[in-house]
C-alpha cells in the first residue's frame, strides 16, 4: 500500500509545483497566496528558480552520493557499490546537463548571451568534463573489477579538485549569477526578495526533485546489478 | 631452516561475481616443497599470487610471520621470491644490470659472490654483459629464478618453473629447489608431474570450487 | 626509503637513455607545438594577457604527450609485476614521481626560453613571481599526471584518455598558473599575488597526499 502511495503523492507534488511554478502570476504587491513579488531586474526570468535550482542541486548531490560509493567500494570491494556509484554518476550527468542548458536558456534572457563564463558556469563545465572523463575511463576498461576500482579512483581525486573552483573562481572573473558575491542588481534572490509563497513553492520543487532522484537511482542501480547477476547466470530470470 | 611461517585461513577469491575458490587453508613452516595443481583456469596463478601478497583475497586472510614476527604488506616483498611466466625482466639492461638496480630498489646490499654463483649455477655468467634483448627464452626464464633468489629470501614461489627449459635448465632448476627446499619453503604451482614430485603436500584447486 | 626511489629513478633515467621513449618525443612536440602558435599568429602582434595563456596550453599538450610514458612504458613491457616484487607501492610511485617532476622542469624550462626568445611581449616583470609560480605550478604538474598516469597505464588504454583525464584535474592548477604568469608578466608584486600562490601550494599538498592514499589501489590488481 506504501509503496503506491507515495508514488502518487510524489506525482502529485510534482504536478502541483510544474504549474505552480510556471502559471503562478507574478505582480508588484502579492496579496493572494498564489501571487509571487517582482524582482526587478528578473521578472518573469525569476520563475526559472523552480526548477533550474533543483536540477544544479541534484546534480551536487548525486555526485556526492557517487563519491561516497566510490569509497565504499574501495573499502569494500563489492560490485554492488560500484554500481550504485556509476548510476548516480549517470543520472548526476543528466541533472548537470539539464541545469546547464536552463541555466543557459535563461542567461540568454538575464545576461544577453547564453554563455559567459561565469564562475557557476564555469564550475559546472568542470562537473561536466569530469563526469564525461569518467564515462570515457569507464568504457575503455574490460574487465568490471578493474573497471570498478580505477573509476573510484578517478572520482575520489577528482573530488577533492572540485572544492577549488569555489576560491578560484571569484578571483579570475567576476560573478552576473544571482547570489553570487558581485551581484548587485538582481540578487541575492533567496535571501530576501522571494516571499512566503515563493518560498513554499521552491522548496517543496526541491522536496519533490529529490525524492525523484533517489528513485530513479534506485531503479537504475537495481537494474544494473540484474542485469549483471543474469548474465552471469547467477540468478534464474 | 628458516623461522618463517605462510598461514592461509579459509581463503576465497570472487573475480567480479565469479568465484575462483573457497576455503582454502594450509599452514607451512620452516621448509618444505608444496605444490598447487589444477586445470587451466582453476586459479593457480591467482592463489600464488594471493599468496604473495600481489592480489588481496576477496575473504579470508594470508598471514607472513618471520622470527615469530608478523610481517607488513610494505615489507613483504623483500621476503619473497617470485617466478611466473608473467614476469619479464628490463629487456635494454644486461643482466648484470638488471640484478645490481634490483637490489638497490630492494634497498638491500648486491652480493657479488651470491650473484656470481647463481649466474654459474645458471650457466649464464658468460652472457651477464649482454641486454636482455639477446637472451633466447630459455635463458630469460633461468634469468628469472636469479632475480628471485638473489635476496635470499625465505619463501619461494615458482608458477610453472620448467616451461621453456630443455632437459639441463630443468635439472639445475630442480636441483636448486631441492636445495632451496632444506632450508626455505618452496610453493609450486603447476600441472606437470615431475614437477610435483618434488612436493610433499599438493592443493588440488578443483576441489575449492563449492 | 629515499634511497629505494632514487634507485627507481636511477633505472627510468638509464633506461631512457638507452630508449629514448619520452624525451624525443617531448622535444619534437615542444616544436611542433610552438611552431603552430607561431604560424597562427604570423605578423600580429600577440598581447601580453594571450601569451600567458599560450605558454600554458603549450605546457599542457606537450606534458600530455610525454609524461604518462614513466607507467605506460612499464605496463606495455609487463615489467609492472617485476616492480611489485620489488618494492612497496610508496616506493613506485616516489620513484616515477621524480622522474616527472624532473622531465616536467627540464621541458618547461625550454618552453619559458623558446617564450622569451620568439615572443616580444613575453617580458617577465617580476622574475621572483615567475620563478616561484613557475616551480609550485610544475610540482602540482608532476604530481598530477603522475597518478592520472598510472590510471591510464592499468586501464590499458594508451594515449587518447590521458588528456581527458588529466585536464579536470589539472584545471585549478592551470587557471591559477595563468593567472600567476600574468601577474607576473605585469610586473605585480608577490605580496598581491599570495592569495593565488597559497591556492597552488594547497593544491600541491592536497593532490601529492591523495595520490600516496590512493595510489595501492590502483597498484595492486
Amino acid at each position: 500500500m506504501f509503496k503506491i502511495t507515495w508514488k502518487i503523492v510524489l506525482f502529485l507534488l510534482i504536478a502541483f509545483v510544474s504549474v505552480a511554478g510556471i502559471a503562478f502570476p507574478i505582480v508588484e504587491n502579492p496579496r493572494a497566496w498564489y501571487e509571487f513579488p517582482l524582482i526587478p531586474g528578473l521578472e518573469e526570468n525569476a520563475k526559472i528558480i523552480f526548477f533550474h535550482v533543483p536540477t544544479a542541486w541534484l546534480t551536487v548531490v548525486a555526485f556526492l552520493v557517487s563519491t561516497v560509493y566510490s569509497f565504499k567500494y574501495l573499502r569494500r570491494k563489492n560490485l554492488d557499490d560500484d554500481a550504485k556509484a556509476y548510476s548516480s554518476a549517470q543520472l548526476g550527468m543528466v541533472f548537470c546537463i539539464l541545469a546547464t542548458v536552463t541555466g543557459a536558456v535563461w542567461a540568454k534572457f538575464a545576461w544577453g548571451s547564453f554563455w559567459s563564463w561565469d564562475p557557476r558556469q564555469t564550475s559546472i563545465f568542470a562537473l561536466l568534463l569530469i563526469y564525461g572523463a569518467l564515462f570515457a575511463l569507464r568504457s575503455s576498461i574490460e574487465s568490471e573489477e578493474k573497471r570498478a576500482t580505477l573509476s573510484s579512483v578517478y572520482s575520489l581525486i577528482a573530488f577533492v579538485t572540485v572544492p577549488f573552483f569555489i576560491f578560484i573562481m571569484p578571483r579570475i572573473m567576476k560573478g552576473l549569477h544571482p547570489g553570487s558575491a558581485d551581484d548587485t542588481n538582481a540578487g541575492p534572490v533567496v535571501n530576501f526578495k522571494m516571499n512566503s509563497s515563493m518560498f513554499l513553492i521552491f522548496f517543496l520543487s526541491l522536496i519533490g526533485f529529490t525524492i525523484l532522484y533517489f528513485w530513479m537511482w534506485r531503479l537504475s542501480y537495481k537494474s544494473i546489478i540484474y542485469r549483471d547477476k543474469l548474465d552471469k547466470k547467477l540468478i534464474r530470470g | 631452516m628458516s623461522n618463517y611461517i605462510v598461514k592461509a585461513k579459509e581463503v576465497t577469491k570472487t573475480f567480479g561475481r565469479r568465484l575462483i575458490f573457497e576455503g582454502i587453508s594450509f599452514y607451512h613452516k620452516g621448509n618444505g616443497i608444496f605444490g598447487v595443481s589444477g586445470p587451466n583456469g582453476s586459479g593457480k596463478s591467482t592463489l600464488i599470487k594471493i599468496v604473495a601478497g600481489l592480489l588481496s583475497p576477496s575473504r579470508g586472510k594470508i598471514e607472513h610471520k618471520n622470527q615469530n614476527k608478523d610481517i607488513i604488506p610494505e615489507k613483504l616483498h623483500n621476503h619473497i621470491g617470485f617466478v611466473s611466466p608473467y614476469l619479464v625482466l628490463y629487456e635494454e639492461f644486461s643482466a648484470w644490470e638488471n640484478l645490481n638496480y634490483f637490489a638497490r630498489i630492494r634497498g638491500i646490499r648486491f652480493e657479488k659472490e651470491r650473484v656470481e654463483s647463481l649466474l654459474e649455477h645458471f650457466l649464464l655468467f658468460n652472457r651477464k654483459d649482454d641486454l636482455l634483448k639477446t637472451y633466447s627464452s630459455g635463458m630469460k626464464q633461468r634469468m628469472k629464478f636469479i632475480f628471485a633468489l638473489m635476496h635470499n629470501p625465505e619463501l619461494l614461489i615458482l608458477d610453472e618453473p620448467t616451461s621453456n627449459l630443455d632437459v639441463e635448465g630443468k635439472n639445475s632448476v630442480y636441483r636448486i629447489i631441492r636445495e632451496e627446499g632444506e632450508n626455505n619453503i618452496v610453493i609450486i604451482a603447476s600441472n606437470e608431474s615431475t614437477d610435483l614430485d618434488l612436493c610433499s603436500d599438493v592443493i588440488h584447486l578443483d576441489k575449492y570450487k563449492n | 626509503m629515499k634511497s629505494k626511489s632514487f634507485s627507481l629513478f636511477l633505472k627510468d633515467y638509464h633506461s631512457e637513455l638507452r630508449t629514448r621513449y619520452a624525451i624525443n618525443s617531448l622535444a619534437m612536440f615542444i616544436i611542433v607545438a610552438i611552431s603552430i602558435i607561431m604560424f597562427a599568429v604570423g605578423q600580429e602582434k600577440v598581447s601580453e594577457s594571450l601569451t600567458g595563456g599560450l605558454f600554458w596550453v603549450v605546457i599542457f599538450f606537450t606534458a600530455m604527450s610525454g609524461l604518462s610514458r614513466a607507467f605506460v612504458s612499464e605496463e606495455e613491457r609487463g615489467t609492472s609485476l617485476t616492480l611489485q616484487l620489488l618494492s612497496a607501492p610508496s616506493t613506485v610511485f616516489s620513484g616515477k614521481l621524480i622522474f616527472n617532476i624532473i622531465l616536467v622542469f627540464c621541458m618547461n624550462t625550454i618552453i619559458a626560453l623558446l617564450y622569451s626568445a620568439l615572443f616580444e611581449t613575453f617580458i617577465i616583470r617580476n622574475f621572483s613571481l615567475f620563478i616561484l609560480s613557475f616551480v609550485l605550478g610544475n610540482f602540482g604538474l608532476a604530481i598530477s599526471s603522475t597518478i592520472i598516469a598510472a590510471i591510464i597505464a592499468k586501464a590499458g588504454a594508451k594515449g587518447t584518455l590521458y588528456p581527458v583525464l588529466s585536464f579536470p584535474i589539472l584545471l585549478p592548477l592551470i587557471l591559477t598558473s595563468v593567472q600567476l604568469t600574468l601577474f607576473a608578466l605585469d610586473g605585480t608584486s608577490i605580496e598581491q599575488a599570495k592569495y593565488e600562490l597559497a591556492i597552488v601550494v594547497s593544491y600541491d599538498v592536497i593532490m601529492l597526499t591523495v595520490s600516496y592514499l590512493l595510489f595501492d589501489f590502483i597498484w595492486k590488481d
